[in-house]
């Protein structure tokens, strides 16, 4: 019967599924349980900050530069019809501080170095270092692990401050500098829009609840990964697809519970 | 027993997902002695070194160290087992985000509050032991095999294990790296007076330098003596094994559902 | 442990991070606008508010003086009780007209203070007297059409 058939694989791919959820569950658990090390022995967080916060900069400011252009140009663009070219400026602003900072810089962050941790975890392991380290009675969790998602957590939203503040400052370059748009409405408007509270804070919020996410999604995937070339490449694969995921969803509840109403 | 043995297996069962891998092991490794574990891929020599590291858990039967039974220790207590032992991977598994000298250093700054200094003149005392002491700046991807398997040694001995365990440290490597890395593990077990194993099936070399020899096939121990009574061994296996000849008790053919001729398409 | 290059990496991108924060607190947004200086509280009824949000402006004569900071249903007199706290810089006479205004046809709306010529200046907590609701296009359209139709019999 091909539909019994089906019917089977479908119901065995979802037990699957909740199993590895419960596995991912655990695992993040102990990672928690485990991060005394990262913060006794900083300086292995501060090395784990430098491979994936301080290499992914230029990906992340340049990208913020050209995302605040076309903002700038865009807006521009919608806001002339109205004849309200001068709220540029909050338009701008808003839309990097609450949606394109967070969501745009942890997807940048997810493909830069979620990849690459998942990558080299997963390396790692098909090479014995996890064995290895364990054999040395050294808790890979603690010392491979934990560091890595600390530094994850800690560069996301100092990111995505940065892809923000770059953005507004192309859109500034292209609205003030280049359009033309008048230079004085454009910062006022834009103070008078954005709140610090409301839109920076929430913002940074958003930008921790990511920085979470991505990094227990990729450290996951590396430790899990089947120790072969295909099994490091699949991993590496869904790292990038679960957590843009994960982005997209987080940020749709986050965004209904922190601007309802407003 | 004449010496008094570090290492007791005794009557170790293991299978993996209902797949029989070892049946009714029995070995005794004494201390300050060098053993090999020899046998065919896949006949579980791994498995068992994993059973003695306290990786895997025996279905039946126990693995003792120094008196105590491995699998019935708590996680704190495995792990001060282990630090008490070194275990050398089979491609070495070297940090790869770590230089040399991080490397051989790894433990050391894990486990003790020694000072820099202190740690700087041990790792040199290291790698000059294994005669790489001009690589402590280089990246392991910057080695060759050979000297990677050497610094892979280095750091495996670094807190002066009292047992140490050698995965297939021959595998892949040149004939001179092969009896350097040899003499190596001779040299150092007998200078830190630590017991060795070497899981291998590399004959020629591992007879040249262990003191007794266990045989594994099929997950019993065919076959066990020193180096000599081994070479002069008449058992077929044994034969087979150190001779290499093609086929044997151990088949060329794996065994195959039809007869060759039918596979062929052939009508006989 | 000693220092290394890469911490100095790591200490440049916390920093900057950390300025990125601050310019979006202070330059984007509007962090500088508060608290800057003292203000004090001041209140107005108004029989409707319209669009008006907390935190929106209050302009005299076109200048930023201080922001609404509630905005309430008073149920003895079934009015909006708007709260607004003022810049201390700035004094308004007691009959003072506030109104409810909006910037451009379609843009937010504003509180806008027309200070009066009493000689007596609003003390801290109380209330423009004098007030102007806010302009509700829906109604001002039904009164058009009203009209035209009142004439055209």
């Amino acid at each position: 019967m091909p539909i019994a058939k089906s019917l089977r694989a479908i119901g065995r791919r979802s037990i699957n599924s909740v199993w590895r959820l419960g596995f991912a569950t655990r695992f993040l658990a102990l990672t928690l349980f485990y991060s005394g090390t990262s913060f006794r022995r900083f300086h292995l967080t501060v090395k784990e900050i430098f491979s994936s916060g301080v290499m992914s900069l230029i990906i992340i400011l340049v990208s913020g530069m050209f995302v605040g252009m076309v903002l700038g140009l865009q807006g521009y663009e919608t806001l002339k019809r109205y004849g309200s070219e001068s709220a540029l400026g909050s338009l701008v602003a808003l839309s990097l501080v609450r949606e394109l900072g967070p969501v745009l810089a942890a997807l940048l962050f997810a493909s830069r170095a979620g990849s690459a941790m998942t990558a080299e975890i997963g390396l790692m392991k098909a090479t014995e270092q996890i064995s290895a380290m364990e054999m040395m009675a050294v808790n890979p969790i603690a010392r491979v692990v934990a560091p890595r998602f600390w530094a994850g957590v800690i560069s996301m939203p100092l990111l995505a401050a940065l892809f923000s503040a770059m953005g507004v400052f192309g859109g500034y370059v292209v609205g003030v500098v280049v359009i033309g748009v008048d230079e004085g409405s454009f910062w006022s408007q834009m103070q008078g829009a954005v709140d610090f509270q409301h839109d920076v804070m929430n913002g940074v919020l958003k930008s921790f609840v990511f920085g979470v996410a991505v990094t227990a999604i990729a450290l996951f995937e590396g430790f899990d990964a089947p120790p072969t070339a295909e099994g490091v490449s699949g991993a590496t694969t869904r790292t990038v697809v679960q957590s843009s995921l994960a982005i997209l969803m987080l940020d749709f509840i986050l965004t209904a519970f922190m601007f309802r109403g407003a | 027993m004449p010496t008094q043995s570090l290492v007791e297996i005794r009557d170790v069962n293991f299978s993996y997902d209902q797949r029989p891998i070892l049946n009714g092991i029995n070995m005794s490794f004494g201390k300050g002695k060098l053993i090999a574990v020899m046998g065919g891929s896949g006949c579980g020599k791994t498995t068992l070194l994993r059973l003695i590291g306290g990786a895997l858990k025996p279905t039946k039967g126990e693995v003792r160290i120094d008196g105590q039974v491995i699998h019935e220790l708590d996680m704190a207590g495995l792990y001060a087992m282990r630090r008490k032992m070194g275990m050398l991977f089979q491609f070495g598994a070297l940090f790869t985000d770590m230089s040399v000298y991080d490397n051989v250093a790894f433990q050391m700054r894990e486990h003790t509050d020694l000072p820099d200094e202190i740690i700087h003149d041990l790792v040199m005392m290291k790698l000059h032991a294994v005669g790489l002491r001009g690589t402590h700046h280089l990246m392991p991807t910057e080695l060759s095999g050979g000297m990677a398997r050497r610094v892979a040694l280095a750091r495996t001995v670094a807190l002066d294990p009292m047992l140490i365990m050698y995965d297939e440290p021959f595998a892949g490597l040149d004939p001179i790296s092969l009896s350097v890395v040899g003499q190596l593990i001779r040299k150092l077990n007998d200078a830190l007076g630590a017991t060795s194993v070497i899981v291998t099936h590399d004959v020629q070399e591992s007879l040249k330098i262990v003191d007794y020899v266990y045989f594994i096939a099929e997950g019993v121990i065919v076959a066990e003596g020193t180096p000599a009574e081994i070479i002069a061994s008449d058992k077929p296996y044994v034969h087979q094994f150190v001779h290499g000849e093609m086929d044997g008790p151990i088949p060329f053919h794996y065994a195959a559902a039809n007869s060759y001729a039918q596979d062929l398409g052939v009508n006989v | 442990m000693e220092r290394t290059t890469l911490d100095l990496w790591v200490g440049v991108f916390v920093v900057a991070g950390f300025a990125a924060l601050v310019v979006l607190a202070l330059k984007v947004g509007n962090l500088s606008t508060y608290n800057v200086s003292e203000t004090y509280q001041l209140q107005a009824h108004f029989q409707n508010i319209g669009g008006l949000k907390s935190n929106a402006s209050v302009r005299s004569a076109g200048v930023l003086v201080g922001r609404v900071t509630s905005i309430s249903l008073d149920t003895e007199r079934y009015e909006a009780k708007v709260t607004m706290s003022i810049d201390k810089r700035y004094q308004f006479p007691k009959d003072t007209f506030a109104n409810i205004l909006t910037s451009g046809l379609l843009g937010e709306q504003y509180i806008g203070l027309m200070a009066g010529g009493d000689d007596k200046m609003l003390q801290g907590g109380e209330e423009f007297k004098k007030t102007q609701s806010a302009v509700v296009l829906e109604e001002l359209i039904g009164k058009f059409l009203f009209n035209k139709a009142d004439s055209a019999q």
